[in-house]
């Protein structure tokens, strides 16, 4: 059996490029996908400690999280097609009607 | 194994969630009426009376729902008092944003079935929000809220700002939730459980069993984890109450979002992040009573060798700093006041921070002041742009001759924000200085005086920027003469919202007794 901080530090290095490409990405759909690594990072982490030490709550919170992180997918493309829409293009730089 | 006690537990707990029921079909029964009045002349009328139905519906059954405080579907949601006067004002919020919108140009008569349906499931999200008691139900709650206001922020589909706006919110919206699911599932790992009441008590045992290794110089790793953890799920809070570092998405937001929507995120998701971090830090991270470090130190002990109020101090300071400096330079209104929330924000996290009695309910009271003053801030934006389509401050000029009873009313709310007597701003700044100079008298005073001292000088920072407003409204002279409309609806509301400033300013009494009898956390 894979010792489950082997799953631990996979998920950290995960969580970590997925944070680091919501910061770097200037492509909206890159940026929509680091979201969702950081999301299965976090499931990932939920199942490895749920194994560890037995407990299903662990088991059932990463089925909660995958059917938000689909909600959440739709309502973020849906924009994205209106970003499309309105601009012709998805990267970033050219957000930017809204600042100081 | 045995479901039968688990579907049992369900079936009788549904006696106390009758009004999240109504708010659920209510919002199916909206999208059906969407359709059935799709040709009506008076739609927008009909739909919003029905709207205001079903939270009257959810309101009666509040109402009469029986008291006792205790856990529901199987320790998921907390129904306590703590958690019914955060649902009182979100019904409050939610109805009055009801009416406000009913009569502005921003949402199309056409879509304005979807809008009120999708309110009301954002208004349900904020009542699992505040009776949530499990990592898992709060971080539902928190998406099912977000979601929906996402939706909502880019309403105007063709707008590029109202898109913008929605973008930039859902990517902010989705790495806070990131952030805290990550955090969340650390918590999960070290303590066994996600259930908040009986991660109190393992995080207790968890600190007892620290200090004893600490002593023989070890378990550092552990420690270190569990500030991390704590750090992330504040991430998913801070971004909830617009809090420095998570704040950034609130202005451009509140910009582009339609502006009766703005004044209903800038109160109602903000008072549910607050019920949300009392529920938190207070059940999970302050002592309990009846232990030993109860006894010895308060309700504000630092559990697991970290000082949490120091913690939440600091951001404090910080957020409403950074807000009312930010909220100087600030010519479009709706911009000041995003920074003004963000501001407010950090006042309200300053009573979050002493984790006392009086804190607790400096922040129930400074929440149920803020949603009417701000409320009615962002109405009288409303006023103004229904006539000259900007909430540029140069369209302000001369308001007080064009358009007196608006201008008045945003006087009067102005200065409640910025908390000067007689107005209702002022007894709620005065609870949470008072929870804050509790604490200066104990350990640590100096560092709470601090606080205050910060606190008190950024209101009067504060009073600079919004003086602008008002020079503009009262001393300077219009573009133009001709007077400006306004709904008869947005007239009656902007008097009711001025009256309720001034009654709450001076007679505050029901207010605060109404607060002392929610004070009531539950703990399982």
């Amino acid at each position: 059996m894979v010792p489950s901080s082997y799953y631990l530090a996979l998920a950290a290095i995960l969580f970590s490029i997925g944070l680091f490409g919501v910061v770097s990405k200037r492509n909206i759909l890159i940026v929509f996908m680091c979201i969702e690594l950081m999301l299965n990072a976090a499931n990932l982490t939920f199942l490895a400690f749920a194994r560890q030490s037995g407990n299903m709550a662990g088991h059932a919170i990463a089925f909660f999280v995958i059917a938000v992180a689909a909600a959440e997918a739709a309502v973020g493309l849906a924009i994205v097609i209106a970003i499309y829409r309105t601009r012709g293009t998805l990267h970033m730089d050219e957000v930017r009607v809204l600042r100081d | 194994m045995d479901y039968l006690p688990f579907i049992q537990e369900n079936l009788r707990s549904t006696a106390w969630f009758r009004p999240e029921l109504a708010l659920t079909f209510g919002a199916v029964l909206l999208f059906l009426l969407d359709l059935v009045w799709r040709d009506a002349a008076t739609r927008v009328s009909r739909l919003s009376a029905a709207t205001l139905v079903v939270l009257g519906v959810a309101a009666a059954l509040l109402a009469v729902q029986p008291a006792d405080a205790q856990m529901l579907f199987n320790g998921m949601i907390a129904n306590d008092a703590l958690s019914i006067f955060f649902k009182w004002l979100f019904l409050a919020a939610a109805a009055l944003t009801v009416i406000i919108s009913a009569q502005a140009k921003d949402i199309r008569p056409e879509r304005s079935g979807e809008f009120q349906a999708i309110l009301l499931t954002v208004v349900l999200g904020l009542f699992l929000m505040a009776s949530s008691a499990n990592l898992l139900m709060i971080y539902l709650s928190l998406e099912l809220v977000s979601i929906g206001s996402y939706i909502l922020t880019g309403f105007k589909k063709g707008d590029r700002k109202a898109v913008e706006a929605s973008l930039k919110y859902v990517i902010y919206g989705g790495v806070a939730s990131g952030v805290m699911l990550f955090g969340m599932s650390y918590l999960y790992g070290l303590t066994g459980t996600a259930d908040l009441p009986e991660m109190a008590r393992r995080i207790g045992t968890l600190s007892q069993t620290m200090a004893q290794a600490q002593a023989m110089g070890g378990q550092a790793a552990i420690r270190l984890t569990l500030i991390l953890a704590v750090i992330f799920v504040l991430a998913g809070i801070g971004y909830k109450v617009a809090a420095v570092p998570w704040h950034m998405w609130c202005p451009d937001v509140y910009e582009g979002a339609p502006t009766p929507f703005t004044g209903f995120l800038s109160v109602g998701p903000k008072a549910a992040g607050f019920a949300v971090a009392l529920r938190f830090f207070y059940g999970a991270f302050a002592a309990q009573p009846g232990t030993p470090l109860f006894d010895a130190q308060g309700l504000g002990a630092a559990v697991a060798g970290i000082p949490w109020p120091a913690v939440i101090g600091v951001v404090a300071a910080i957020t409403m700093t950074l807000g009312n400096f930010t909220a100087l330079g600030q010519t479009n209104l709706k911009r000041l006041l995003a920074y003004s929330s963000i501001a407010h924000a950090g006042y309200t996290l300053m009573g979050l921070s002493a984790l006392s009695k009086t804190g607790m309910q400096s922040v129930m009271i400074y929440m149920s002041i803020y949603l009417i003053m701000n409320l009615g801030a962002f109405l009288a934006v409303i006023v103004v742009a229904q006539t000259t389509g900007s909430e540029s401050i140069y369209e302000y000029r001369g308001l007080g001759k064009r358009a007196p009873l608006a201008a008045t009313a945003f006087a009067v709310f102005l200065f409640s924000l910025t908390g000067i007597p007689p107005f209702a701003g002022f007894i709620g700044k005065y609870y949470l200085f008072l929870a804050v100079l509790e604490r200066a008298s104990g350990p640590a005073g100096n560092w709470w005086m601090a606080l205050a001292i910060c606190g008190a000088l950024n209101s009067a920072v504060s009073l600079y920027y919004y003086a602008r407003v008002l020079k503009a409204m009262f001393l300077e002279s219009p573009y133009r003469d001709e007077p400006m409309g306004a709904a008869i609806g947005h007239r009656m509301l902007l008097g009711a919202f001025s009256a309720a400033v001034l009654v709450f300013g001076v007679a505050p009494g029901l207010l605060v007794q109404w607060t002392e009898r929610s004070l009531q956390l539950f703990r399982g």
